[in-house]
């Protein structure tokens, strides 16, 4: 390894690399006397922050927006959780629903962090739980006493959450916070998946962990989100039909692929449950 | 920097060669060096360069990760061993499965052709071939066997496809590569739940595949690390260049 001997390759293309680096050829000097002490394993992060530097390379505002965006989605699940296990008269039916719920609220706090170390927020938390009515206005009235009115409110919170980070991905193409984004969104759809679970279980009803075929959608019986299923039938893929592709059922085709949900509609679903003065926009 | 192994090779000498090749012209570089992980990459050309240099051999499937192309061949190759294994399941499905088990295998199994053939009409004329599996590491009679071997295959799955989407260049292709890993995911947690209820999204238990608990974050991988982990499975040569 020898920086000397990447500037010398860089400046066979770009003859203005040391000036890009540093107005003065001897600052870099500097840089390599430093670089000679610090350790190999932090050298590319020395050289990664280096190179941002000499051209210019930082988050588009577009970026930015799409994490504030996943940060106020994550807001709201993680408070969703924190109060149903800490201030509701939900009854658990089991041990097991309950530690799913915390394991669940765990990572949705560790989302929440994330994203603000990523936007360089420190302090207060954005949204709090006052900020939050999760009976949508009484359409979920019980949603903190009935076990499964919770679950159906969680169920569409995974659901959307997983379609809402699918639909942000064109914007981060690219760049090294879609892989983050992207880790983050099936961590989600891990969540939607056992939420399914664990509605099929407590409702007797045949939800599948996917989300299956339905004439608008909405395969979960719930008509009050039907929003958060909006065009999950879809079978056809980059033009290409998956209904009877290699024996597929159309059921199976719909279940076989994951539609997003433009930012617009997640706003409008997320609105439902954020208080006056604190929607989305 | 170079991994080998029987199954792969990756090409990360080209890389180094071509990285500075006359032909790159300025404005390219400019470019690259502009893009998010640049100084990683450009650590790659201070390396030494007296390794050895071994051709690869051009026989089986090579995946050329310059263009979209390779990375849509990357997710075929995989989707046509998933696919394989789920059709050996529900073909021949262990005497301890419930019928729920069965019926939801069933499922899978075409959710994982759907993904195989999808790939095969999307990249046509340029599609790789057939890959021959290995699956006589599993017994297909257990169902904890089969169980453990669904649960590999999916996480794998989900990492590879994290850690791929980055590479993708063409927006449709992009979501594309979101609307199947977000399947692949309620798969994975799925099968873990029939393993150990609860365990869905055991993140701790995916730290090799790059997950993390203390963040939240599920695995990813990259195509080389990915490929040798599946490289147990498949017979087939995969020769990965342009990573």
């Amino acid at each position: 390894m020898n920086i000397l001997n990447i500037l010398d390759e860089i400046e066979k293309v770009d003859g203005e690399i040391y000036e890009r680096l540093s107005p003065r050829r001897s600052a870099m000097k500097d840089f390599f006397n430093v670089g000679k002490k610090i350790s190999m394993a932090a050298l590319p992060l020395a050289l990664g922050s280096m190179f941002q530097k000499a051209y210019g390379q930082t988050n588009p505002s577009s970026v930015n927006d799409v994490l504030n965006f996943a940060l106020a989605l994550e807001y709201l699940e993680y408070n969703y959780y924190n109060h149903a296990l800490t201030n509701s008269t939900i009854t658990f039916p089991t041990a097991a629903s309950n530690a799913a719920i915390t394991t669940i609220r765990a990572h949705e706090r560790a989302h929440v962090d994330l994203l603000k170390s990523a936007l360089q927020i420190t302090g207060a938390d954005g949204y709090v739980d006052a900020d939050f009515d999760f009976t949508a206005g009484g359409a979920f009235g019980d949603v903190f006493s009935n076990y499964q009115t919770f679950l159906k409110v969680a169920l569409a919170f995974e659901d959307t959450g997983v379609r809402a980070y699918k639909g942000q991905a064109p914007i981060l193409k690219g760049n090294a916070v879609l892989t983050t984004a992207l880790q983050i969104h099936s961590v989600e759809a891990r969540h939607a998946s056992h939420i399914r679970q664990m509605v099929a279980a407590s409702l007797g009803v045949a939800l599948k962990p996917w989300i299956s075929y339905a004439a608008n959608g909405n395969d979960t019986g719930i008509a009050a989100v039907d929003a958060v299923y909006a065009g999950e039938q879809n079978t056809i893929q980059a033009g290409i039909e998956i209904n009877g592709l290699g024996g597929a059922s159309q059921t199976q085709a719909a279940e076989s692929f994951d539609e997003f949900l433009t930012g617009a509609a997640v706003k409008t679903i997320a609105n439902q449950f954020i208080r006056t003065g604190k929607k989305l926009v | 920097m170079t991994m080998k192994n029987n199954e792969l090779e990756t090409k990360s000498e080209l890389q180094e060669k071509s990285l500075f090749d006359k032909s790159v012209g300025r404005r390219s570089f400019l470019q690259y060096a502009g893009a998010g992980a640049a100084g990683i990459a450009l650590v790659a050309a201070g390396c030494s360069k007296d390794r050895g240099y071994d051709n690869p051999v051009m026989s089986g499937a090579t995946l050329d990760f310059k263009t979209d192309v390779g990375v849509l061949n990357y997710a075929y190759a995989l989707e046509q061993l998933e696919a394989a294994f789920y059709i050996k399941v529900a073909s021949a499905p262990p005497a301890a499965f419930t019928a729920a088990q069965k019926a939801y295998f069933q499922d899978v199994q075409f959710h994982e052709i759907a993904h195989r053939e999808f790939f095969k009409k999307a990249l046509s004329t340029a599609a790789i071939g057939s890959l021959e599996v290995d699956f006589s590491s599993i017994d297909f009679t257990s169902a904890s066997g089969v169980l453990a071997a669904a649960q590999s295959f999916e996480d794998l799955g989900v990492a590879a496809y994290n850690g791929a989407g980055v590479r993708i260049t063409t927006t449709d292709y992009l979501v594309l590569a979101g609307k199947i890993v977000s399947v692949e995911a309620r798969h994975a947690a799925w099968v873990r739940d029939q393993i150990s209820n609860g365990s869905f999204a055991d993140l701790n238990s995916l730290t090799a595949l790059g997950a993390s608990n203390s963040a939240g974050l599920d695995g990813a991988l990259t195509p080389d690390k990915v490929l040798a982990i599946a490289g147990k499975y498949v017979k087939t040569k995969i020769n990965v260049i342009n990573l």
